[in-house]
């Protein structure tokens, strides 16, 4: 990508008026869905996302079902309306790969082997896009399958990192990502130290590859503790303040 | 949707557990180093109707790739700039697991991240293949076809589509009275970098550079990194394990020592900076 214009200014402002180790404003909300077993709905930026869980829950068809472990499995979907313009409902290319990805994302966190023969359906919806979609779908889905009761290994939290203006910033936007240098979206698990997703689009030399993935696992354990303070304020409301029990 | 399913390759139990232990050794099942491609053979021209092409054969992965180029309208909000699309389809002479119909999301990805590498590296310099800004622009296109399938087909597809577009010799062409005419004579792809793929998988604790067909049959998780002279310029993790912060580094800059190798054979395969 070539850019054409400065999108940091003078005073190390972003065009959103951020800093560079800023995140957007992140608001998780725990359990939208009233028919799923498990829901959220997430503010990422401007993206509004809604993850729904459905499962533990018979395969169909049959022939899917694994003997000695569950399937996951998981669809990222825009809505027409969620782009600037029109986006064809059918699943693109670039969905179909973002719902491979996601699953991968997923998968080492959920305990499959707890539910043989059965399925854990995740549905990711995005209602209004920005910049970091995937992102925001891994966190949301991965606090939709924790309000399911779903046996998991760990939370997966996403954030992206990339280069502006030949800056390595974090958690970039919709016009970042468009006229920005590079876009390096990761999935981490905080507890685990285990990356679940790394994509890199964009040009980075060695030293600048390093700092935008140092940046972009400070802003996934950034994540992690907004999706962990949902989940706490669904389950133990406001009476408990999120106390560190470690 | 997208269903976790095992992997097509079945690899016997026997035989895992074999790799497993020679991999604790420090060994591969092949006899190669963790950090050691397959023979690697690039042939280009093997397509005379192509503007370009190439034949790649990474170990007994084989592939096969295609330049054409036609005239069109430019991508939205890319309109001073040439269009240029990488495909790939794994076709179904290639293994016995492979059906004809609508590619598989695993297909989607190997020719979307192939694609990616290409164009995120910038190696096409795209503005110098417009001919009406706006409105009419070459459009190149790049198609692979995999003719036969034994592991690491990203990087053995990734190779075929830049040697092939390394050698592609477009047509001149001119507008008159609105309409493009063929001058008759070509001119050398605009090229301005070589990037190159390495994909490496993890087994256990085993980080293993190009794996074989039933090494993938036996991974924990995979990252495909490409690398110009620079840096890097496009990268994906792949498949349901993970990796730690510290492997993902170790990659990365594994992927840049292989990577200046396999750049170094493809310039000499395709007479590229000569």
């Amino acid at each position: 990508m070539t850019q054409t214009r400065n999108l940091i200014d003078e005073n190390g402002k972003r065009t959103d008026g951020r800093t560079i180790d800023e995140l957007r404003q992140v608001k998780i909300t725990v359990g939208t869905v009233k028919n799923a077993d498990g829901s959220a709905f997430i503010e990422f930026g401007k993206n509004k996302i809604v993850a729904a869980v459905y499962g533990p829950r018979e395969v169909h068809p049959k022939h899917l079902a694994q003997s000695d472990r569950c399937v996951l499995r998981c669809r990222y979907h825009m809505s027409p309306f969620s782009t600037d313009t029109r986006k064809n409902p059918a699943p693109s290319r670039r969905e179909v790969e973002i719902s491979k990805v996601m699953r991968e994302a997923l998968e080492p966190a959920v305990m499959l082997e707890d539910y043989p023969r059965a399925a854990i359906d995740v549905f990711v919806e995005v209602l209004q896009s920005d910049g970091g979609s995937r992102c925001a779908g891994i966190t949301a889905a991965s606090v939709a399958l924790a309000d399911a009761g779903i046996n998991m290994r760990d939370i997966v939290a996403a954030c992206a990192a990339g280069k502006v203006d030949d800056k390595i910033v974090l958690d970039i936007n919709d016009t970042e990502d468009k006229e920005g240098g590079a876009d390096m979206p990761v999935a981490y698990m905080p507890t685990l130290g285990q990356i679940t997703l790394m994509q890199l689009d964009g040009r980075l030399s060695p030293e600048q590859f390093n700092e935008c993935l140092d940046k972009a696992l400070v802003g996934c354990k950034m994540v992690y503790d907004i999706q962990r303070q949902a989940l706490m304020q669904k389950y133990f409301g406001n009476e408990t303040e999120v106390k560190e029990e470690q | 949707m997208s269903v976790s399913k095992r992997s097509t390759i079945i690899v016997e139990h026997l035989r895992r557990q074999q790799m497993l232990d020679n991999l604790a050794k420090g060994r591969r099942l092949d006899g190669r180093a963790f950090d050691e491609q397959r023979p690697l053979e690039i042939e280009v021209d093997v397509i005379k109707k192509a503007n370009g092409s190439a034949r790649v054969k990474l170990g007994n992965s084989e592939v096969i790739a295609g330049v054409k180029v036609e005239t069109g309208e430019p991508f939205e909000g890319l309109e001073d700039k040439g269009a240029l699309i990488v495909s790939g389809e794994v076709l179904p002479i290639a293994s016995p697991h492979v059906e004809p119909g609508p590619p598989d999301e695993e297909t989607v990805e190997l020719a979307r991240v192939v694609d990616r590498g290409i164009r995120e590296s910038e190696m096409v310099d795209l503005g110098k293949l417009v001919l009406v800004p706006g409105k009419i622009v070459y459009t190149i296109f790049v198609d692979c076809s995999i003719v036969n399938a034994d592991g690491n087909l990203f990087d053995a597809t990734s190779y075929a589509a830049v040697s092939a577009i390394l050698t592609a010799k477009i047509p001149i062409l001119e507008m008159k009275d609105d309409k493009v005419v063929d001058t008759g004579s070509t001119m050398p792809m605009p090229v301005t970098t070589v990037p190159v793929s390495i994909t490496q998988v993890r087994i256990g604790d085993a980080i293993l550079v190009d794996p074989a067909s039933e090494e993938e049959g036996c991974m924990d998780a995979r990252i495909t990194i490409d690398t110009t002279d620079e840096g890097y310029c496009a990268l994906q993790k792949g498949f349901t394990g993970g990796f730690s912060p510290d492997q993902i580094r170790k990659a990365a800059e594994t992927a840049r020592i292989k990577g200046e190798q396999v750049r170094a054979k493809i310039k000499e395969a395709t007479g590229f900076g000569r």
